[in-house]
């Protein structure tokens, strides 16, 4: 299969004054449409930056980083917000629902950035996502009525919106307990089987289990990429 | 384009749905336009309701006219003459040179002087006033029973008389004056009118002094040389006098539109004619020239004083007021930063940021604008009415329609200028450190 996402040389710095830190330190990494990759590593191994840089909400110091095939790590601000309306989804730690819309007003939000029109037609679209994750009775709800796990699938389903090719999770189940936990990872497992291809964050190797493949960081280095038995 | 339109709209419905959320909030932070606009729109009216009148009440004095008076000059003896008879004033060669402006609807001279009026044993001291028939109209005198002068009279020479209310009642407490005799400069006249009762005003195209009409009696001008004179007798305990006036006063209308430009530079064309005519006429300074238009533009120009004074006001309460909405908003986006740094990994551009918060500031000074619109509305109107209720003179009050359309712009605009610093500090944000923020 195709490699959906490539990084090259990857490096990434950050200035502190005159200090310079190395972040990310020459990454080589490919992953292939429709893969469920979990990242891990402690903290400081680079994993956080590594995920904004594959988000798009940060730019390497240097290397290249295609996504699609599309060389995206010389675009500008404007044009990487483009790419993130179009092509990737995103789910948080902590949800990151905005508490004064309902579960359909969050669900559609991506689709306003990517300046589609909203009418019957995507709300339907919106609706439908929600049945999807669990919450066809809950679409007027706002996110503080709802328990964590049904924020996380809200989430889900606002990530789903766009139908994007890459998923990508900061520790989706980190505010979660076991429970709840392994009925997002159902979901995502659902979301990967379907052909969607999932990147996530996690600190715990019980999650990482749900993933196919796991790459683990170190002070900038990947140190160690291990494919899970199916 | 459609596209930005989608989301303006949609940044509308939403800026108004999270200020309906937080309605006390949002309501003191725009209490500044509030009151500002509100203020400036309640001023406004009644400093037009006041000015108003005193405009109106110059524009029916005639702000078209021009009056040329005869003045008695200051110092008589200072010209070398010593005769016993004080001649000075306008008279009728002036009077023929002003009939050849061509512009002019209307020339009324008036011969004013008092003088004994007798019938059988009866004695009425009034003031006479030698004119032609234009005279009813400029003043808008009424008649009560009989006529007013007619040219005929005038080309006749005819001895006919007019008398005010209160002159017709001293003369013929009983019965009707009409037709009836009166003897004035040894001369018999007949009666052929009276006029209605008239209150003492300012009067309207003559001298600005007050007159009282009541007392006068008119008579045509022509009549008045032929059977009175030019040569006016006064006489004091002690001493006596004589003057010569030919012309007391000429009230000249110019055919123009006062509202317009070129109708006011036409009567101050005209006005500048008639001095220039009378200043080669006349050796002594003994007319006077007054135009009316001259107190409206200075009224005017007081109005427009202050105006700017209220403008200027309204200014500095809106920039207070604006400075407000500034830091309203800049709290705002320290508080939502999170929602902003979400907004960004879900695909907002920074131009969105910017959009969505300077919505905000402008739905919310728009909204405060619309309320202290109808804020000022409710006082200029309530006002008068409360004044009006408890007995007090009521406030003139005359509600600006444009100052209304230019507060709703303003605040706007208000909005506009106030909110883009803020939503500027919004895009400007990190989406990775705003997403970080709690």
């Amino acid at each position: 299969m195709a490699a959906i996402v490539r990084i090259q040389n990857l490096v990434k710095n950050y200035y502190m004054g005159d200090v310079t830190v190395n972040v990310l330190k020459r990454i080589d990494l490919e992953i292939e449409t429709g893969d469920f990759v979990a990242l891990m590593g402690p903290s400081g191994s680079g994993k956080s930056t590594l995920m904004n840089i594959l988000g798009c909400l940060d730019r390497p110091t240097s290397g290249q980083y295609f996504l699609n095939d599309r060389d995206i790590s010389k675009l500008g601000d404007d044009r990487l917000s483009d790419v993130r309306s179009r092509y990737l989804g995103f789910i948080f730690q902590s949800y990151n629902l905005l508490p004064q819309y309902t579960v359909v007003e969050n669900i559609e939000l991506p689709l306003l950035y990517q300046g589609i029109n909203l009418n019957a037609q995507t709300k339907q679209r919106c609706i439908g996502l929600a049945q999807m994750v669990g919450l066809g009775e809950r679409l007027d709800h706002r996110p503080l009525q709802l328990s964590g796990g049904q924020q996380q699938r809200v989430a889900i389903a606002r990530s789903l919106v766009n139908d994007p090719n890459v998923i990508l999770g900061d520790e989706p189940t980190g505010n979660l307990d076991s429970k709840t936990s392994v009925e997002i990872m159902e979901m995502l497992t659902g979301l990967n089987k379907i052909g969607k291809t999932i990147i996530m964050v996690t600190h715990e190797n019980d999650i990482a289990e749900w993933a196919r493949r796991v790459i683990r960081l170190r002070d900038g280095h990947i140190e160690s990429d291990v494919r899970n038995r199916d | 384009m459609l596209t930005e339109l989608v989301k303006f709209r949609r940044n509308t419905i939403l800026a108004i749905r999270g200020l309906w959320l937080h309605k006390l909030r949002a309501f003191l932070s725009v209490l500044g336009i509030i009151i500002g606009i509100a203020s400036v729109i309640a001023l406004l009216a009644f400093g037009k309701g006041s000015m108003q009148e005193a405009l109106d009440a110059i524009k029916r004095q005639g702000a078209t006219n021009i009056i040329a008076r005869s003045q008695k000059p200051p110092d008589d003896s200072a010209t070398g003459s010593r005769s016993f008879v004080a001649t000075y004033g306008l008279t009728f060669r002036d009077y023929e040179k002003f009939e050849n402006i061509s512009v002019l609807n209307r020339l009324v001279p008036m011969r004013v002087f008092p003088r004994e009026i007798r019938r059988l044993e009866r004695m009425h001291n009034g003031r006479v006033v030698a004119t032609t028939p234009e005279y009813m109209e400029v003043n808008r005198l009424e008649m009560a029973s009989g006529r007013f002068l007619v040219q005929q009279d005038g080309i006749l020479m005819r001895n006919v008389v007019v008398l005010g209310s209160v002159s017709a009642d001293r003369l013929f407490p009983f019965d009707n004056p009409l037709d009836q005799t009166i003897v004035l400069a040894g001369q018999d006249f007949q009666v052929i009118g009276v006029l209605k009762d008239r209150m003492p005003t300012g009067g309207s195209g003559g001298s600005q002094a007050a007159e009282d009409f009541n007392s006068d009696v008119y008579m045509p001008l022509p009549t008045s040389r032929r059977r009175v004179g030019d040569t006016i007798f006064i006489r004091t305990s002690g001493s006596r006098g004589a003057e010569k006036v030919e012309i007391s006063q000429v009230t000249m209308t110019v055919d123009a539109d006062v509202d317009s430009r070129e109708g006011r530079q036409k009567v101050k064309a005209v006005g500048d004619l008639v001095k220039q005519i009378l200043e080669e006429g006349h050796l002594k300074r003994d007319f006077a020239i007054t135009i009316p238009l001259d107190r409206l533009e200075q009224a005017e120009e007081t109005e427009q004083n202050f105006k700017n004074l209220l403008v200027l006001i309204a200014s500095i309460s809106l920039l207070v007021g604006g400075i407000g909405i500034m830091n309203i908003m800049l709290a705002t986006v320290t508080e939502r930063t999170r929602e902003i740094g979400i907004r960004r990994a879900l695909g907002a551009k920074r131009k969105d940021i910017v959009l969505q918060f300077l919505v905000e500031a402008v739905v919310q000074t728009t909204i405060g604008g619309i309320l202290g619109i109808g804020a000022g509305i409710a006082i200029a109107y309530g006002v008068p009415f409360a004044s009006s209720v408890f007995g007090y003179r009521p406030i003139p009050s005359a509600p600006q329609w444009d100052s209304m359309i230019y507060s709703f712009f303003v605040s706007s605009g208000i909005g506009v200028l106030f909110g883009l610093y803020p939503a500027w500090r919004a895009a400007r944000l990190d989406p990775i450190e705003a997403l970080r923020h709690d």
